[in-house]
C-alpha cells in the first residue's frame, strides 16, 4: 500500500447554540404537527443531541421524540418503532423527518387510541433547534500515520462534526471517504462504515477508529519487513 | 483564580483547546454583564466564575451592577415570585418604582459593552437606551419562567422583547417572543471553593463546628431560606424518615442582598423544627463556601425539594460530589437528574420521604446514582460547558443567519 499525499484532511469541529421555538405538544397530534413544520435544525435536535448530552445512556434512548413517546405518552409501540429508525441510512435531515411523520401517521391510523393519550401537564414535548457553528481546529493530516495522531488528539466534537454532521449536511469531509479517495484506503474506509455510530458513545467511536488504524499500520509494517 | 488550563484534567484538553478556537472569533469584543447583586445568589456565583475566564480567552469581560433602594429590592424581590408563579398584585407606584430605579441606572451607568448581557429582571428595562445607543443586547433570564404570574410577564415582555435576543435555562421557560430564545444551562466550577476537593479533616472539622456527628447518615438540603425551596416541607419529609431510620437533618442556606424574605421564612422553620436535637438549620454568610462544600461532602443524601427553580445549581454541586441526590421534577432539575440513573426525582412530601428511606437502606444503588451524576456533570454542566456556550450566543450575534454558520 502507498500513502499519497493528494488532498490533506483538515479536522473541523463543531458546536451548537440550542434554541427554544416557544412551541410544545401535549399529544401524538401536536408533536405530529411540530415535526411536520418546524425548520430541519429542530429535526436534527431533536435525532441527535442525545448522543452528546446524554452520551452515558447511548444505546438508548436515540431520540427525544422515541424517548418522549415511550416514556412521557406511554405508547411503547410507538415509541420503539421510533427508537428503532435506523439514522445511519438516511443522508438527509428531509428524509428522516419524512420517515418519522411516515411512521407516526401509519401508527396513528393502525391505532386510533394513541391519538387519546396526553401527556401530564409540565412533561410536554418542548420543541427545539440547533444552530452548528464549524470551525477548522489546527490538526490536518497528509497520511494514516498523522490521521491517527489527529484522531486521537482532536475533541469528540470533531469525530462527531466527520461522523455525522458532514454527511447529514451534505458535506464531503467524513472519514471514510478521505481515507477512500485521498489515500486509496477503500478497505479500511469500508470498515470505519462497518460500524453503526448511532449506537456508540463518541469516545468508544474514537477507540474504534483508532484501533482500526493502528491495525492497518501495523500490517504496512509487517509487510514491509 | 484558576486559569482554563486547570479544567484540563477534568474535561480533557481537547476540549480546552476547543475553547481557544472560537474565543479567537471575539478577542477583544466587550460584554458588559449588569445584575443586581455582587454577592449571595447563583447569578452573581456565576458571573465571579465567568468573568476571569472569558477575560483569559481575550474577550473583554466586564461586570457592573445596578443600585436599588431597600423598596426596589422588595418590588424585585415580589416580581420574581410573581415571574415563578405566585400571584402578584402590583400598585402604579411599584410599578414606577421599579421604572424609575432602571432610568436611574441607565443614566449613570456607562453603558459601554458591544454586547450588553443583561441578567434576570431587576435591570431589565435598561434596555430602553438601545434605542439611543444601540449595541446588541442580551437578556439572561435564570428564573423559572415555567407559569408567570400574567401581570408582570406582560409588563416586562414588553421590554424583554426590544432586546436581541433572550436566554432561558430550561425548556419550559420557552415562551411565545418575537425574538430568538436561546437555552443555556447554568454550571458549576469543579475548582471554586464550593466545588473543589477537601481533605477529611477539613469536612471533619467543619461538622465539628456546627456540632454535626459525623457517624450518623446525614440528609442535606442547601438552599437560601425561601418558601420556592420548601425548607418546612424538607422538615416534614425527614421527620417522617425518621421515626424508621436514625439520621440528622441539615439545611444550610446563605443569604442574598436582594432577598427581604428570608428571615420570615427561617422563623416558620424553626416553628416546624421544634427545638429537634437532630436538625441543623444553619444561617450562613456569603462566604461559607467552604462550609458548604463540606456539608455537601459529609452528606449521605443531598436534596432539593424546591416547588419552583430556576436551574438548582445545588443539585449539580451535590451530583459532582457523586452524592444521591432527591429533588423536585421542577425547572432545569430535570436535566440534572435523570429518574432512576442519576439520582430520584420525588413530586410529595411522601415520595421524598420513602426515597430518603430508600437511600440510606440500600447504600450500593445510592452510590450507583451518585457516580452516574458525577459523570453526567461533567459532560454537561462545568463551566467549560458555559464557557462554550457564551461564546457561541456572542458569535451568533456576529452571525445571525443560517442554521450552519462556517467561522
Amino acid at each position: 500500500m502507498s500513502e499519497s499525499n493528494l488532498e490533506p484532511f483538515h479536522f473541523y469541529t463543531r458546536q451548537n447554540l440550542i434554541y427554544l421555538t416557544g412551541r410544545k405538544a401535549k399529544n401524538i397530534s401536536e408533536l405530529l404537527a411540530g415535526i411536520k413544520e418546524l425548520p430541519l435544525s429542530s429535526i436534527y435536535h431533536h435525532t441527535h443531541h442525545y448522543l452528546e448530552q446524554f452520551e452515558f445512556l447511548t444505546p438508548e434512548p436515540p431520540n427525544d421524540y422515541a424517548y418522549w413517546i415511550k416514556n412521557i405518552l406511554q405508547d411503547r409501540l410507538l415509541g420503539e418503532e421510533i427508537a428503532s429508525l435506523d439514522l445511519s441510512q438516511f443522508s438527509t435531515l428531509e428524509e428522516i423527518r419524512n420517515k418519522i411523520i411516515e411512521i407516526i401517521e401509519v401508527s396513528v391510523q393502525r391505532n386510533t387510541e394513541s391519538l387519546q393519550r396526553s401527556a401530564p401537564p409540565g412533561e410536554e414535548f418542548y420543541f427545539k433547534k440547533a444552530r452548528s457553528f464549524i470551525s477548522q481546529t489546527k490538526y490536518i493530516s497528509n497520511n494514516l500515520t498523522e490521521f491517527l495522531e489527529c484522531l486521537k488528539n482532536v475533541s469528540i466534537y470533531s469525530i462527531y462534526f466527520h461522523v455525522f454532521e458532514s454527511r447529514l449536511r451534505g458535506s464531503n469531509s467524513d472519514f471514510s471517504t478521505w481515507l477512500a479517495t485521498s489515500l486509496n484506503e477503500t478497505e479500511l474506509a469500508r470498515e470505519f462504515l462497518r460500524l453503526d455510530p448511532y449506537l456508540q458513545t463518541l469516545d468508544s467511536l474514537r477507540k474504534f477508529f483508532v484501533g482500526l488504524i493502528e491495525n492497518r499500520l501495523k500490517e504496512n509494517t509487517n509487510a514491509r519487513t | 483564580m484558576p486559569e482554563l488550563k486547570e479544567y484540563a484534567k477534568y474535561v480533557g484538553s481537547d476540549i480546552i483547546d476547543e475553547l481557544e478556537l472560537y474565543a479567537a472569533k471575539l478577542k477583544n469584543v466587550t460584554v458588559q454583564n449588569i445584575n443586581s447583586t455582587a454577592v449571595g445568589g447563583g447569578v452573581a456565583e456565576i458571573l465571579t466564575n465567568m468573568i476571569p475566564l472569558l477575560q483569559e480567552l481575550g474577550i473583554n469581560a466586564k461586570w457592573d451592577v445596578i443600585k436599588g433602594g431597600e423598596k426596589f429590592f422588595e418590588i424585585t424581590k415580589k416580581m420574581h415570585n410573581a415571574l415563578h408563579g405566585q400571584q402578584g398584585n402590583f400598585s402604579q407606584e411599584e410599578i414606577d418604582n421599579y421604572l424609575e430605579t432602571n432610568e436611574s441606572n441607565a443614566n449613570q451607568m456607562n453603558l459601554h459593552g458591544d454586547i450588553i448581557y443583561i441578567h434576570d429582571p431587576q435591570p431589565c428595562a435598561l434596555i430602553k437606551r438601545k434605542q439611543e445607543i444601540g449595541r446588541k443586547w442580551i437578556w439572561r433570564c435564570h428564573i423559572d419562567f415555567s407559569r408567570p404570574d400574567q401581570f408582570i410577564w406582560k409588563f416586562l415582555k414588553e421590554y424583554v422583547e426590544k432586546y436581541d435576543v433572550s436566554v432561558f435555562s430550561a425548556p419550559s421557560f420557552a415562551r411565545e417572543l418575537t425574538i430568538p430564545q436561546v437555552l443555556i444551562a447554568p454550571s458549576i466550577d469543579p475548582l471554586s471553593d464550593k466545588n473543589k476537593n477537601l481533605p477529611q479533616e477539613t469536612i471533619d472539622a467543619v461538622l465539628e463546628s456546627f456540632k454535626i456527628d459525623k457517624n450518623r447518615p446525614i440528609v442535606t438540603q442547601i438552599s437560601r431560606f425561601d418558601y420556592l425551596k420548601d425548607p418546612v416541607g424538607v422538615v416534614k419529609a425527614f421527620k417522617q424518615v425518621r421515626k424508621s431510620v436514625d439520621c440528622q437533618l441539615v439545611l444550610a442556606g446563605g443569604e442574598a442582598t436582594d432577598d427581604p424574605e428570608g428571615g420570615q421564612v427561617l422563623a416558620e422553620v424553626r416553628e416546624v423544627v421544634e427545638n429537634d436535637p437532630d436538625i441543623f438549620l444553619l444561617l450562613l454568610p456569603p462566604s461559607s463556601n467552604i462550609e458548604i462544600n463540606a456539608l455537601q461532602r459529609a452528606s449521605t443524601v443531598v436534596l432539593q425539594k424546591s416547588l419552583r427553580e430556576g436551574f438548582g445549581l445545588t443539585v449539580a454541586e451535590a451530583l459532582w460530589k457523586a452524592k444521591p441526590v432527591i429533588a423536585s421534577a421542577v425547572g432545569g432539575i430535570p436535566l440534572q437528574v435523570v429518574h432512576k440513573y442519576s439520582g430520584l426525582l420525588t413530586h410529595t412530601i411522601e415520595g421524598t420521604s420513602f426515597a430518603i428511606k430508600q437511600l440510606l437502606q440500600n447504600q450500593p444503588y445510592a452510590k450507583k446514582l451518585g457516580e452516574n451524576g458525577r459523570e453526567h456533570i461533567r459532560k454537561n454542566f462545568l463551566i467549560t460547558r458555559h464557557l462554550r456556550d457564551y461564546m457561541l450566543l456572542f458569535l451568533s450575534l456576529i452571525y445571525p443567519e443560517g442554521d450552519v454558520v462556517y467561522l
